[in-house]
């Protein structure tokens, strides 16, 4: 927008303040229906309006991604993310912007040309204002689903101690890298902190091993055996036990079991402990 | 210039790595720890690597190297604590360490060496950690 | 290409001239490193890969210098090395860059490994032109 246009738009946003924020209002409600209050639409409206008006005030050209216009998008980041934690749609979050190109319509007075373009200079920096506001709104909703996966992570992959000496890390659903990394980093370092030299990786809740899946484990094992311990892997099904062999993977001198339980007692023969069944005691 | 402290306790010589080594240290160390076995007969070689946050290609070469001297010598060595994130750099790098075993901590090492080396006057961990 | 925008002009030089000088490029990687918050495991690779490279820079480049950057590429920040000597440059990289290979004296060049180690890899090299390798590792 340029120089001449901006002061036009400044002294609009001024004039005009009373009629456009009852306008702007309006359209903000009707696309909102209900979502926020009266007296918080009321607010919203006045602090963009006074931001923009300062954008627009401060002489020379209006840019969004000015100086000039650093405090509105301040105000418009603020309300997007604020909107976007709570999970408003894009829609709810962007309406109080692109009602106010609306507004902006409503208070126009004549129909020469020269308002015309006006408008239409105006509509375009709104939507710049819309834009923006869409991509904060973006940025938010992409952290948070991050932090999310975070927390799932922690949660989906414990490594519980079995027996002296014996972890076992049950691994369930799909192993992507990130994870992989995870479970690995995370198995390692239990080994470490409590002396444990088994592990037992169980793969009985992964639905699928490819390549990648194999890898992973694989790499685990090598790096827990430089550490001085060893894993058994465990829960290996009959379709699976197809797949590898038909993939080529090969597990050389690395012990394989079916069931968790047989893992545990081949840990535990191995590391020299004997499990006796005690007599029946007759009555 | 700085050396690697190397303690002899029963049959076995214990090395506690606790700086960052530079390749000149590590190479004397190899040399150190040869002269040593000898001296000393010792029949084991515990090398501690829990202060160790880098292990690369030089560093892994020399501990095969020390593991191949030794047996040689008729010792074996035992490389302990080794750090997760330094297994996981290695496994990336491609070193697999040849001749080189492994334990968990000083105690497990000690075992090992006891269990191939049944007749060896090999120390207990408090023996090792001093009073 | 190498993404790293907006870099700083260079953080830290470090000669590579000795011995001690690989435990030196270490240590500022170390440190290059912990500032841009990469993860101890991240950490521990990058300062391993430096080592194999400002080796490499020592003992078949002659010797030359490592210089450091923190980077950004706006989202996520990272450690930017690149290690520099004016020694006879390496005749074959394809094989120098394929696992296992080594020179005669039984020394890897340690390229591939510490390729696998870093994010980004880039080799400038030419016979009798010395050799250039820059590396990039990023926060996740």
């Amino acid at each position: 927008m340029d120089a001449e246009t901006t002061s036009r738009f400044a002294i609009t946003l001024q004039t005009n303040r009373e009629a456009l924020t009852k306008h702007w209002r309006a359209a903000t409600g009707a696309k909102l229906r209900g979502r926020q209050t009266e007296s918080e639409l009321t607010a919203q409206i006045e602090y963009v309006h006074a931001a923009l008006l300062a954008a627009a005030s401060s002489g020379g050209a209006l840019d969004l991604h000015g100086q000039e216009s650093a405090e509105l998008r301040a105000v418009l980041t603020e309300m997007s993310t604020s909107r976007a934690r709570v999970g408003f749609t894009p829609t709810e979050t962007t309406a109080a912007i692109f009602a106010l190109k609306d507004a902006l319509l409503a208070t126009a007075d004549g129909e020469d040309s020269k308002q015309l373009r006006d408008y239409l200079a105006y509509a375009a920096f709104v939507d710049d204002m819309g834009v923006y506001t869409f991509e904060a709104y973006a940025a938010t909703r992409e952290s948070l689903i991050a932090d999310q996966a975070d927390q799932l992570l922690e949660i989906s992959t414990p490594v519980v101690k079995l027996w002296d000496g014996v972890l076992a890390v049950p691994l369930v659903g799909t192993l992507d890298s990130a994870r992989a990394q995870v479970v690995t980093e995370r198995l390692l370092q239990a080994l470490a902190d409590t002396g444990s030299p088994y592990a037992i990786i169980d793969i009985t809740g992964v639905p699928a091993v490819d390549t990648q899946v194999a890898q992973h484990v694989l790499k685990t094992i090598v790096a827990a055996r430089l550490m001085g311990a060893d894993c058994i892997i465990s829960g290996i099904r009959p379709q699976i036990a197809q797949t590898i062999v038909a993939l080529g993977i090969e597990f050389a001198d690395i012990v394989t079991k079916s069931t968790l339980a047989d893992a545990l007692m081949h840990a535990l023969r191995t590391s020299g402990v004997e499990l006796v069944r005690r007599p029946e005691r007759t009555a | 210039m700085e050396r690697v402290p190397v303690l002899n306790l029963g049959d076995v010589l214990l090395v506690s790595i606790q700086i960052d080594l530079s390749d000149e240290i590590a190479l004397r160390l190899q040399d150190d720890l040869a002269e040593r076995i000898v001296a000393t007969g010792a029949q084991g070689v515990i090398i501690d690597i829990t202060a160790l946050d880098i292990v690369d290609s030089f560093v892994g070469r020399t501990l095969s190297t020390i593991a191949g001297i030794s047996r040689v010598l008729d010792a074996d060595t035992v490389v302990v604590g080794m750090r997760p994130a330094v297994a996981i750099t290695l496994v990336e790098l491609g070193l697999s360490l040849p001749g080189v075993r492994t334990a968990l901590n000083v105690e497990q090492g000690l075992r090992r060496l006891q269990a191939a080396r049944p007749h060896a006057a090999v120390p207990t961990v408090e023996a090792v950690a001093g009073p | 290409m190498i993404e790293a925008d907006r870099t700083r002009p260079a953080d830290g030089i470090v000669r590579i001239a000795g011995d001690q000088d690989i435990v030196r490029v270490r240590q500022a990687v170390r440190s290059a490193a912990v500032e841009a918050r990469l993860s101890l495991v991240d950490q521990t690779k990058v300062i391993t890969a430096a080592s194999e490279l400002a080796r490499n820079a020592l003992t078949h480049g002659g010797g030359g210098r490592a210089e450091l950057r923190g980077v950004s590429n706006g989202r996520r920040s990272g450690v930017r090395v690149e290690f520099v000597d004016q020694g006879p440059g390496i005749t074959d990289l394809d094989a120098a860059l394929t696992d296992g290979f080594t020179t005669g004296t039984g020394l890897g060049l340690g390229l591939s490994g510490a390729r696998r180690l870093v994010d980004e890899f880039e080799i400038e090299t030419a016979p009798g032109e010395g050799t250039r390798v820059t590396v990039v590792k990023w926060s996740r």
